[in-house]
């Protein structure tokens, strides 16, 4: 994939500006019969946004995507998409959508299936030419786009899901799980698109069970388990609750006395672990240690991880309240996007 | 984007996809070959025994219905095969979501969906059928009682089947859909004959059969309808040895143009069924 398509690169117009949110809902209920999917689903997606919608498998995660593009009808609650009442038809003109199942006539080309959501969305038909080879640069399929989508890998079905999820300009852009099936390049170049639509002040909705690439993206995140939202955080909050360990000896009894200062401490033997304090003030309690007659032996930084949150949310045993920097291999076995270098910013990717 | 916009888009790309998957080339290689066999055996027959005298006249009407016969069959086997995956397994592949999730109503899915398959399917059944009346026609000469309406009853038979399949679609698998259509079609033909059976013997309870049935499915209305247009005329049907032509038009060779009330009630029906599948359509989770 490039980095910014021609239909979309080559006009810096930002997408429209409003104080409403993207996507607003409260107490959305969705039964099938028995089942309840969502038990009440009350979330705020601001406009311009990157957000994280993460959850276990069964969580209610699609069923809630169906329900914001009106695919689904809700039981109880309410909800607005872009200022509009669920299930707005006119208002999914301005919303692109990668469904989690992906799949496009395979009889016809890339070319023809994107020129046909051109006509879908209502886009004057003298941009279609545009659009459409934007798209098509925009995912990396230019070379592909006389091709029959019948003989495309899964990979290359998802690239085109997105680029037909990106046509027109939406304001919303809802992709449900978008790098499923895509190898890390392509997950990579997803990431790069999605920062560019957020650079644009497009709004995106990402749901994914990929806790590192959400963690690299979105600008805050929901949790949602059992069909509701258990958490709905900020990522810069997130990253701004990390911590520190200090080994340090010879002030017995006064070090968490000190460190209580910057942040909830505890002494755990010659360990001081001292809990959201800011990185910038890190230097400053090693030097009020030091003044004190104390002998700092080490100093490790540790950081919250998405993942950790969201284990810790649900209840998961096992996880800890914080990460140290060698747990990054743990999760690069757990998925290989995550071997690419870890940044103590999340959002050092964009 | 009006309603009717969006019917067109889907009309025309079920008409692609017709065209593309090779479907359409497949109709018309088949029928170009049961043309020129149709002909081929017509004029076997009329260098056997020339068809000059109601008799011979009246054997070649019976062979020219049992062949409309076969090409409603042919009709109504490809509306449900056509139409039983176009809505359903389209959604539970995905193929469908995407489209759904743009500005564009589910009625009109379906609606845009039935039109382009019933283009395709009135296409077919007008230029084959005057192909074969008027291949009969010119190797034997033989003129039935209506030839130019024949093809447009068969036609209206295959809309209704592909009414009754698209719905079935709207919620049941495709397999499930199909077979139940290719079933009702098939008692619907059965109890027309008994209805006719019925008409002849004066028995109510079998004409009561026949006129529920049309009632439920009245694709038998417009095949009896185009079996009646292939008919002879009464002349030569009493020339020919019957004696009793109205009692003839009961005959699975024969058939009578529907009533008016009939006709108005398979357009009801169409429009009825299509609204009972938007409805169902809106219903259904996807």
């Amino acid at each position: 994939m490039s980095g910014i398509g021609v239909g979309h690169g080559a006009d810096p117009t930002r997408a429209p500006a409003s104080d409403e949110p993207a996507i607003e809902t409260r107490e959305l209920r969705k039964e099938f019969g028995r089942i309840v999917a969502l038990a009440g689903l009350t979330m705020t997606v601001p406009r311009g946004e990157v957000f994280g919608f993460l959850g276990p498998n069964g969580a209610g995660k699609t069923t809630a995507v169906k329900l914001l593009l009106g695919l689904s009808r809700p039981s109880a609650g309410e909800g607005r998409v872009l200022g509009a009442p669920l299930g707005d038809v006119a208002t999914r003109r301005r919303v692109g959508y990668l469904p989690e199942l992906f799949r496009y006539q395979g009889w016809m080309t890339a070319r023809e299936v994107l020129g046909l959501h051109c006509e879908l969305a209502r886009l004057p038909r003298a941009d279609w030419d545009r659009e459409v080879s934007g798209a098509l640069d925009l995912v990396g399929l230019a070379q592909r786009s006389d091709d029959r989508t019948g003989t495309f890998s899964k990979g290359m079905q998802q690239r085109l899901g997105l680029g037909v999820a990106f046509l027109g300009r939406p304001e919303l852009v809802v992709l449900d799980e978008p790098t499923s099936a895509l190898d890390p390049v392509g997950r990579q170049d997803v990431r790069r698109i999605i920062a560019s639509l957020r650079d644009r002040g497009v709004s995106v909705f990402l749901n994914s069970h990929l806790l590192t690439e959400v963690e690299r993206i979105c600008d805050r995140v929901a949790i949602v388990d059992h069909g509701r939202v258990v958490a709905q955080l900020a990522m810069a909050d997130l990253q701004r609750e990390q911590g520190t360990r200090i080994q340090v000896t010879g002030i017995d009894g006064l070090a968490e006395k000190v460190a209580a200062r910057y942040g909830p401490a505890r002494v755990e033997g010659e360990w001081l672990n001292v809990d959201a304090i800011a990185e910038a003030e890190v230097p400053a309690l090693v030097r009020d240690l030091v003044e004190r007659g104390g002998a700092v032996h080490a100093v490790i930084p540790m950081r919250h991880s998405l993942e950790e949150r969201f284990m810790s949310l649900l209840g998961v045993d096992g996880a800890d309240a914080t990460q140290d920097p060698g747990a990054e291999a743990t999760a690069a076995a757990k998925d290989p996007d995550a071997a690419e270098p870890a940044s103590t910013d999340p959002k050092a990717t964009r | 984007m009006s309603s009717l916009d969006s019917i067109v888009i889907i009309a025309r790309l079920t008409l692609r996809e017709a065209f593309r998957r090779r479907l359409l080339w497949a109709l018309a290689g088949l029928t170009v070959l049961i043309i020129v066999l149709t002909w081929w055996g017509f004029s076997r027959i009329a260098e056997v025994s020339p068809v000059t005298g109601p008799v011979e006249m009246l054997a070649v009407s019976q062979v020219l219905v049992m062949l409309a016969f076969m090409f409603s069959f042919v009709l109504a086997m490809t509306a449900v095969f056509a139409a039983s995956p176009a809505i359903g397994p389209e959604i539970e592949s995905g193929l469908l979501l995407a489209i759904l999730a743009r500005p564009i109503r589910r009625a009109d899915v379906l609606l845009g969906r039935w039109l382009g398959l019933a283009v395709v399917l009135v296409g077919y059944a007008v230029v084959a059928g005057y192909l074969e009346v008027g291949a009969a026609g010119l190797a034997t000469g033989y003129l039935p009682t209506d030839p130019a309406i024949a093809p447009l009853y068969l036609a209206g038979e295959a809309l209704v089947l592909l009414t009754l399949a698209m719905v079935f679609s709207t919620r049941i698998a495709s397999v499930a859909g199909g077979a139940i259509a290719v079933v009702a079609y098939g008692l619907a033909w059965m109890a027309g004959i008994m209805g006719g059976v019925g008409e002849a013997f004066n028995s109510d309870v079998l004409r009561g059969a026949g006129v529920v049935s049309r009632l439920i499915l009245p694709s038998d209305v417009l095949w009896r309808g185009a079996a009646g247009a292939l008919t002879p005329t009464e002349d030569v049907l009493r020339g020919g040895g019957v004696a009793s032509p109205a009692l003839y038009k009961f005959s699975p060779f024969s058939g009578a143009a529907p009533d008016p009330i009939w006709l108005g009630w398979c357009l009801l029906w169409i429009v009825g069924l299509l609204a009972i599948g938007i409805v169902l359509l809106r219903r259904r989770e996807v």
